[in-house]
């Protein structure tokens, strides 16, 4: 059993990589994933990969802001220290609207940005992850685990027929460990 | 993404149970005008059938003209996405010079017979000499008077049909002869269009809603009623894109088009919330009294109507439309449509009845059989006038420039 972790596929071309992703479906080998230096539209469909949760939980993140900014006004202006403000209510609803308004972008925004580093793993002082340098430049990568998938020299050859320049069989999953 | 053979020369046929259906509504609507104002003597009861035709002439001559923004947009934007389903917003366009016909003659007749703006239109409001002078409105009298009111009226609603006219001719065109020359000179148009339109209809709003409460006035309320019409107009363009689907035409539109209207319906619908709250927070914040008679009128006899035109307008879109496979699925989108169409229908009537009646105890309006007789008149009529307009011409524009990306629209 050879240590190879990850077999890697670099293409030039988005369009030949669109054709390696089809020879391997074809074949039934799993992807690992696929990394491009540009957006590639449809590509997730092809790839099957699930829907983004991330609107799930923007939606709480704001909802979160707007109890927490309806809590606070409560206290101060009814519970802590009523003031008559024209002879209105002391929660005068309507007044509070474009604040609360503005607390649970607020909150939605941080709370994206949190999200976000996190599943990424894009801490301050963090390596970030990345598995082969050049797909941030100008290589289209094909990522293939090669412990579910055996057959290498078949992987190498699908890889090599749909235009790809090199194929590197990496013993480590990312070449960035901190 | 594999190549699609659609049949681009499909027509949609007007026929059967939709036109008899239609064609009731029109004879139900006639039966209640002529009930409200032939066959009753009191003077409340023609007001209400005035104020109900206001509300329901009003309202289709906004779909039509923004049938027309929603065009010019297109074109502007030079948006491909939408090139594939723009001959429902073009049947609607090209009933607006009927549709303007009706509104002119509504108003003019509602002018005349004095049942209709009758806080700037009655005898003597003008003269310093008689016992009703109103100096407000005689201050206002340069701009609210009834020869300018009505070529106001006829310019600008007029100018909108001139370019519905062109604009879809220009499309009708394009079907025959191809190439560039149609879309170029839309989009030149378009740019003209636009700059017209984005400056009168806050004062076509002023004319026909605001000035039935000629004492009071507010600067957001042009804007107000630019959304409302304009969402309706969205979620009507949905409605009747779903219905022909459902019917087994338009096999080209998929559901990421549907998803464009449900973001436009949503994101207009946030819109309408946001000026119609801009404009009640500054009167609620301000209690000046003059401002405020507005919103008391609303608070105290059309309490109910001014909740519910929150909940239909602002609510229901907010939360039935936020999720993204919402606004992909036809059956949900329908439903909301539906729900805003008939929210604004209340916006209207909560905009216009309190302004027409006396307020207090002898208030004359209500819900009955003359809301229902007249509504359902002018949805029959406009039903029969798109459809028919509809069944015209092929159901897609074979010759748009961007119709492959519109037939390839994939989010």
């Amino acid at each position: 059993m050879s240590n190879i972790k990850y077999i890697l596929g670099s293409f030039g071309d988005p369009d030949e990589m669109l054709t390696g992703i089809k020879k391997l479906q074809e074949n039934n080998i799993s992807i690992y994933d696929v990394y491009t230096p540009m957006p590639i539209h449809g590509i997730e469909a092809k790839l099957g990969v699930k829907r983004s949760r991330l609107d799930i939980a923007a939606f709480f993140f704001g909802i979160t802001g707007t109890i927490t900014m309806l809590t606070g006004v409560y206290l101060a202006t009814v519970v802590d220290w009523p003031v008559n403000i024209g002879g209105k209510t002391h929660f005068a609803l309507p007044d509070f609207i474009p604040i609360t308004f503005e607390l649970t972008i607020l909150f939605c925004a941080f709370g994206l940005v949190g999200s976000y580093y996190a599943s990424t793993h894009l801490f301050p002082g963090r390596a970030p992850r990345v598995m082969d340098l050049r797909a941030t430049d100008d290589r289209f990568v094909i990522a293939i685990d090669a412990k579910q998938n055996t057959e290498h020299e078949k992987i190498d050859e699908l890889l090599k027929g749909a235009g790809a320049l090199e194929v590197k069989h990496n013993e480590r999953k990312y070449i960035s460990y901190e | 993404m594999g190549t699609h053979h659609y049949n681009l020369s499909e027509q949609f046929e007007f026929t059967g149970k939709v036109k008899i259906l239609s064609i009731v509504g029109i004879v139900i609507g006639i039966l209640t005008i002529a009930y409200g104002l032939f066959f009753n003597s009191d003077h409340i009861t023609h007001e209400r059938t005035f104020a109900n035709l206001l509300l329901m002439g009003y309202y289709f001559a906004c779909v039509c003209m923004s049938a027309t923004f929603f065009l010019a947009i297109q074109f502007v934007a030079q948006a491909g996405w939408s090139a594939s389903i723009l001959r429902v917003p073009q049947a609607m366009a090209k009933n607006l010079p009927w549709a303007a016909l009706i509104l002119i003659a509504i108003t003019g007749f509602g002018l005349y017979t004095h049942n209709l703006y009758h806080h700037w239109n009655a005898e003597g409001l003008t003269d310093p000499n008689s016992p009703h002078y109103d100096s407000l409105i005689a201050g206002k009298a340069v701009f609210l008077n009834v020869p300018f009111f009505m070529i106001r009226q006829v310019v600008f609603m007029g100018s909108y049909a001139i370019f519905a006219h062109f604009v879809t001719k220009w499309s009708y065109n394009e079907d025959l002869t191809g190439g560039l020359t149609s879309y170029n000179k839309s989009f030149k148009y378009s740019c003209i269009f636009l700059v017209i339109y984005g400056f009168t209809t806050p004062i076509f709003a002023f004319d026909n809603i605001m000035s039935l409460e000629a004492h009071w006035f507010s600067t957001m309320f042009g804007w107000y009623n630019f959304a409302s019409m304009w969402v309706s107009t969205l979620a009507i363009i949905a409605i009747v894109i779903i219905l022909l689907r459902k019917a087994g035409y338009m096999s080209w539109v998929n559901n990421s088009h549907l998803h464009n209207l449900g973001q436009f319906i949503f994101g207009f619908s946030i819109f309408w919330t946001y000026v119609w709250f801009a404009q009640f927070l500054l009167i609620y914040y301000a209690n000046m009294s003059e401002e405020t008679v507005y919103f008391y009128k609303r608070f105290n006899s059309y309490e109910f109507w001014f909740y519910l035109n929150l909940v239909l307008n602002f609510l229901s879109p907010l939360l039935l439309l936020m999720d993204r496979d919402n606004k992909r699925s036809e059956n949900i989108l329908l439903v909301v449509s539906i729900i805003v169409v008939c929210g604004h229908w209340v916006d209207y009537y909560q905009m216009i009845m309190p302004g027409v009646f006396e307020f207090g105890a002898k208030s004359g309006s209500g819900f009955g059989i003359l809301e229902i007789g007249i509504t359902l008149g002018f949805v029959g009529l406009f039903t029969y006038t798109v459809l028919s307009a509809l069944s015209k011409k092929p159901l897609v524009a074979k010759n748009h420039p961007l119709l492959q990306e519109s037939l390839n629209h994939h989010l």
